[in-house]
């Protein structure tokens, strides 16, 4: 039996095609379901919404609407000072957590429940723990001063702020887990020599650590800026966009103006974001595709 | 044994003053929540920090459907249960074929697919959802179990697509070449070859794909309406319309809504750590 080097598979039936071996005849069929699902919950929503989103009209109407621009200034706030706190404090926290102790251990099983839990009943227990009149955080304050607590989710700034930290909260404990990660590949032979040198805590952070994760650090706040503009729950179920609209960010002021029966403002709304969405994620492909 | 040093002693206070405030800030608005699940509803507005008189009653009322806002508890948890393993299912057929297909078969525009689902991958979710609830309305599919279904393996896919086709590379390539030489089919070597080698990452994705679903709030409350089709989360969210919510049933919903997903992750977590994070950010 003549088996020639091209011929790869030995099926007897003969190919549909005279182009295609009866491999990429099931590669093919393999990979339709997923060509299917995309074609028809992709591509079709995004040319239909963008066609929506055509007129002028509506990108004059967004430019003329105080809620759009305060939401966009929302979602910068958000991206530049809550991702970078949030990534910073990761990478501090990657270095309690490489220690090598059984509580710490211990903590980190606790630690990673945020990210293990819904957001839903965990952001609406903390929605309720700051309610000026029942929360438990007025009551305390009340019971140690003697005074009413502030309305905090009455300021949009405060509001924001909450909405930042609800965020963190949830989504710290997967970042740290990653730079834990990235911190424990770092041969530690390394500090070991740097230890005999007589090396600080920040000349080893500094010559040692930081070399050596900064690409993982940047690659991992890049794609928690992008994940964060989808980010509907935390600002959602916390505040609602309250109060006055005033808490809106791109995600929510989509969903908003689709509540309102304006679609063609909403796909516009999108689309305002999208210079801003796609380098990075073209950046983000770029680097993980490699 | 020896006393520790000065030295040691201080490191430890040192760790020890990062750990309670981490242990403090993962922890408060957890145990709140259980906190007013375990509260009589006198108690669970006085602030204290300790009920007076711990309870079972809320989960009593929830199990026993006794309230306005709980009367379909039952059929909202079945079908967030539904739903979760009919995406789970249909991900990981989904994914696995494709990611056969890309890296196995090496399909003739097999990269460009994977360049195209990391793409999807990328898109922030919120911002695909207003086209797709207009698109589902086109479809007929709006109010129906498969609407969401439907939009969540669409967004389960690409990642799992991406996650199992890095695993597949790693598989020898001559596990493939023996099996043809042994005269095995292509389905042949996907079902006995290929499938048992990839157990893990299959098991981590099913996870990633039901957590994924059982999660969702944006999707669930924009496609699903009808109080007996909606599922858990979006009935926690629908608490909030009323001015005269009882918090401390919608607390007990949500913690017993909270509970499988928890459970699910720290059973699984082996897989999910090697199988996830290892993918999600390659450095």
């Amino acid at each position: 039996m003549a088996i020639t080097l091209s011929d790869d598979h030995a099926i007897p039936s003969p190919p549909l095609s005279p182009r295609l071996t009866p491999a990429q005849v099931w590669g093919i069929v393999l990979l339709a379901p997923y060509l299917l699902v995309f074609l028809a919950f992709v591509v079709y929503p995004v040319c239909y919404g963008l066609w929506l989103a055509r007129a002028p009209s509506n990108y004059v109407a967004l430019y003329n609407d105080p809620i759009f621009a305060r939401a966009a200034v929302n979602t910068l706030i958000f991206l530049v000072i809550g991702i970078n706190i949030k990534m910073l404090i990761a990478l501090f926290l990657s270095g309690f957590f490489a220690q090598q102790r059984t509580w710490i251990k211990w903590l980190s099983v606790i630690f990673i429940l945020p990210w293990a839990v819904p957001s839903i009943p965990t952001i609406l227990s903390v929605r309720f723990m700051f309610n000026p009149e029942w929360g438990v955080v007025n009551h305390l304050i009340f019971s140690l001063t003697g005074d009413d607590g502030p309305n905090w989710l009455n300021d949009p700034t405060v509001a924001l702020t909450m909405a930042i930290g609800v965020h963190i909260w949830k989504s710290l404990p997967f970042w740290t887990l990653i730079l834990i990660t990235g911190r424990l590949a770092i041969a530690q032979d390394l500090f070991e020599a740097a230890e005999v040198d007589g090396a600080s805590w920040w000349q080893k952070f500094r010559f040692i650590t930081w070399p050596s994760m900064q690409t993982l650090y940047i690659t991992c706040t890049l794609l928690s800026m992008i994940w964060t503009l989808g980010d509907f729950n935390s600002v959602y179920l916390l505040t609602g966009g309250g109060p006055a609209d005033l808490t809106h960010v791109l995600s929510t002021l989509g969903i908003r103006y689709l509540r309102l029966d304006q679609l063609s403002l909403a796909m516009a709304s999108i689309v305002c974001a999208m210079p801003f969405v796609l380098p990075l994620v073209y950046f983000m492909m770029k680097r993980l595709s490699r | 044994m020896k006393l520790p040093s000065l030295r040691d002693v201080a490191t430890e206070a040192r760790l020890l003053l990062i750990g309670i405030p981490v242990f403090l800030w993962t922890m408060i608005p957890i145990y709140h929540m259980f906190l007013f699940a375990i509260s009589p509803k006198e108690d669970a507005f006085s602030g204290k920090l300790w009920p007076d008189h711990p309870t079972l009653h809320n989960f009593e009322i929830v199990f026993k459907q006794q309230h306005y806002f709980l009367r379909d508890f039952y059929a909202q948890f079945w079908n967030s249960t539904l739903i979760a393993a009919a995406v789970g299912v249909l991900t990981l057929f989904i994914a696995t074929a494709a990611a056969f297909s890309i890296s196995r078969l090496k399909v003739p525009g097999g990269r460009m697919v994977l360049n195209l689902a990391l793409f999807t991958y990328f898109i922030p979710a919120a911002f695909l959802a207003v086209p797709m609830y207009r698109t589902m309305g086109n479809y007929g599919l709006l109010n129906n179990h498969w609407a969401l279904i439907l939009a969540m393996v669409t967004i389960a896919s690409p990642y799992a697509i991406w996650v199992l086709k890095q695993a597949s590379d790693k598989l020898p390539v001559e596990l493939d070449e023996a099996a043809v030489m042994d005269g095995a089919t292509t389905l042949q070597i996907f079902r006995l070859v290929y499938l048992p080698l990839m157990m893990p990452s299959l098991v981590a994705i099913g996870t990633y794909a039901v957590l994924l679903a059982w999660n969702e709030y944006l999707y669930a409350f924009l496609l699903l309406s009808n109080d007996r089709e909606i599922t858990l989360p979006v009935a926690l969210g629908n608490f909030l319309a009323a001015d005269d919510s009882p918090w401390e049933l919608l607390m007990t919903t949500g913690f017993i809504y909270a509970l499988p997903p928890a459970a699910v992750y720290y059973v699984f977590r082996r897989y999910m750590v090697g199988g996830l994070t290892a993918g999600a950010v390659k450095s």
